[in-house]
């Protein structure tokens, strides 16, 4: 049985006549890690909240460890750690209390809390903060903080809704790492990202999601094989040159605002052709191709404009 | 509920003494002015008492009134807008009506602290005559601010923007606080006036506090009054568990 199954799921909000999540299905089974990748807007945290049990589908079925979340809520909210996009932790308390607070929530007691808060803050690298408010933590502290928070019920499914935007290189890292040791402990983690690097480091298989609908699906490695070349190259020209550059080379070219993108498996190859045909780029990059080209791809523009 | 509860009380942990403070240093010094300068200027009785004595219960009344609305608006509208306490608790097992509850808990505490401070100058100015007078009229007042409390939260879960609190604050509770009876007697207002007081909470409540504490009160208008204010506290509950519901499961 897989963990999460939904079917044709949809999500309309009262007031408005579009659908944020315009029918999607997709399948998560036991310890993957399962991302949703897409652009702002595209219905993941709209798809995270119905996930997380506290949005009622208003269309298809979903199904989450077996049961029906609309009736189910309670009993399922218990088995879930949820990472919502904003923190919303509390300010004014500090560290410790935070967690300890979200676990009686959970019902368990303020003795448990006490030792499980240790615990925690030791996995979250914020033992020596335990005591501090909130209010004085950096925006990767607090986000181990969100993290460590999520995993007071000891969760089988872990929801995260963009678990490094906004964090510096190095916050980024020690997230990730944090997140691997919990999918190696068993947790499925389940997270929403416009970041490819972060899907293609922590995704074993995603979703692309546009405008509320599932653009492709599979690991990182398929998307990548099914939809682009080995290689991208970059060309850069002057402006207004590009469609005439990209007319002139042919072959595999996408245009963009601001350079072009030639799709091959040996971008050197095409390098080589740029100069016989003639063509002066102001810069010329041959790179691996990337999730980011996936999506490009598929939707025709880029994910982080 | 109560697990909803226990997360005010954390935060309350932290404030607790300054707001014990405000609570005892607001009646003393109406209570002082009023009895030393104020009252003198108030010539004779009010409905058959000192001034100080038909002032204090009155204004113990509308304080409870009015610090349920600012706990029960403006902090249930900033727990669910800028906090998001709201949204962090439901994520969790809790219910939206157990999130409600366990926050209407803690305003009622509130109230209820408040009000015993109040009701403690009272007695120091020698205005509660006895205990069961001082037991009563604590109650009295804690359902004074309870009554109203529900029904505002159930409101302002729904508000997103803050102007319309203070909008409310100003032309709807300013008024009934001042007005209804709690700093001179309903009867000096002209008759269409009167009535529509009558209608109102913070007349019952005022009326409630005042009887009890000196003494007037009659079974059946006491029946009256707590009949109606535990009628909107029920209303306000049975409300606000549809409205924070629908704001929270969105
Ligand atoms: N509570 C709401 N009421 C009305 N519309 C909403 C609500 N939440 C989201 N939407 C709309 O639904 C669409 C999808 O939003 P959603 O937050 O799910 O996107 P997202 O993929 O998480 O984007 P982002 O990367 O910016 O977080 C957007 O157009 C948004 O404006
Ligand atoms: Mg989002």
């Amino acid at each position: 049985m897989a963990l999460i199954e939904a079917e044709g799921l949809e999500k309309r909000y009262p007031g408005t006549d579009f659908a944020a999540v315009a029918g999607i299905g997709f399948r998560v089974e036991r310890g993957e890690a399962f991302g949703f990748l897409g652009p702002n807007g595209a219905g993941k945290s709209s798809t995270m909240r119905m996930l997380a049990c506290v949005s009622q589908p208003s269309g298809g079925s979903l199904r989450i460890l077996g049961e029906d979340p609309v009736v189910h809520g309670r009993a399922l909210r218990a088995r879930l750690g949820v990472v919502p996009q904003d923190d919303a932790l509390d300010l004014q308390l500090t560290v410790r209390e935070n967690l300890i607070v979200y676990g009686l929530y959970f019902g368990l007691s303020l003795k448990r809390m006490r030792a499980k808060s240790a615990e925690l803050l030791e996995f979250a690298q914020l033992a020596d903060k335990a005591g501090e408010r909130v209010e004085h933590l950096s925006g990767g502290m607090r986000r181990r903080l969100t993290i460590a928070r999520s995993l007071v019920n000891d969760p089988e499914i872990l929801l995260l809704d963009e678990p490094t935007t906004g964090l510096d290189p190095q916050a980024r890292h020690i997230l990730w790492d944090r997140l691997f040791r919990l999918k190696s402990a068993g947790v499925t983690l389940i997270l929403t990202t416009h970041y490819m690097d972060e899907a293609e480091q922590l995704c074993d298989r995603l979703v692309i999601m546009d405008k509320g609908l599932i653009a492709d699906e599979g690991t990182p490695r398929e998307l990548i094989d099914r939809h682009v070349t080995r290689e991208v190259l970059e060309l850069r020209f002057p402006p207004g040159e590009q469609e005439q550059a990209a007319e002139k080379l042919g072959g595999d070219v996408e245009v963009l605002p601001d350079r072009l993108l030639c799709y091959a498996d040996d971008g050197d190859e095409v390098l080589t052709r740029v100069t016989e045909v003639g063509l002066r780029p102001l810069t010329a990059l041959v790179r691996r191709a990337t999730l980011e080209d996936v999506f490009l791809r598929l939707t025709g523009r880029s994910l982080t404009d | 509920m109560i697990r909803a509860l226990t997360y005010w009380l954390f935060r309350y942990r932290r404030t607790w003494q300054g707001t014990v403070v405000v609570s005892v240093a607001n009646p003393l010094l109406f209570l002082l002015a009023i009895g030393a300068g104020l009252g003198s200027l108030v010539q004779g009785d009010v409905e058959g008492v000192p001034y100080l004595q038909f002032f204090a219960p009155g204004m113990l009344a509308a304080a409870a009134f009015q610090n349920a609305f600012i706990d029960a608006g403006f902090g249930v509208a900033t727990a669910r807008g800028r906090e998001r306490v709201y949204q962090t608790a439901v994520a969790t097992p809790l219910s939206p009506g157990e999130v409600m509850g366990g926050h209407l808990l803690f305003v009622a505490l509130r109230v209820f602290v408040g009000a015993l401070a109040f009701v403690v100058v009272m007695a120091c100015f020698g205005l509660v005559s006895s205990v069961s007078v001082f037991v009563t009229v604590l109650l009295a007042a804690t359902l004074t601010g309870i009554a109203p409390a529900a029904l505002v939260a159930a409101w302002a879960v729904t508000v997103t923007d803050f102007p319309r609190l203070n909008t409310v604050f100003r032309f709807v509770v300013m008024p009934m606080y001042l007005f209804s009876g709690t700093f001179f007697s309903v009867e000096q207002l002209p008759a269409a006036l009167q009535t529509i007081m009558y209608a109102l909470p913070l007349w019952h409540g005022a009326d409630l506090c005042r009887s009890l504490a000196l003494g007037t009160a009659t079974p059946g208008m006491t029946l009256l009054h707590v009949a109606y204010l535990g009628a909107m506290a029920v209303a306000g509950i049975l409300i606000g568990r549809v409205t924070f519901r629908k704001v929270l499961y969105v």
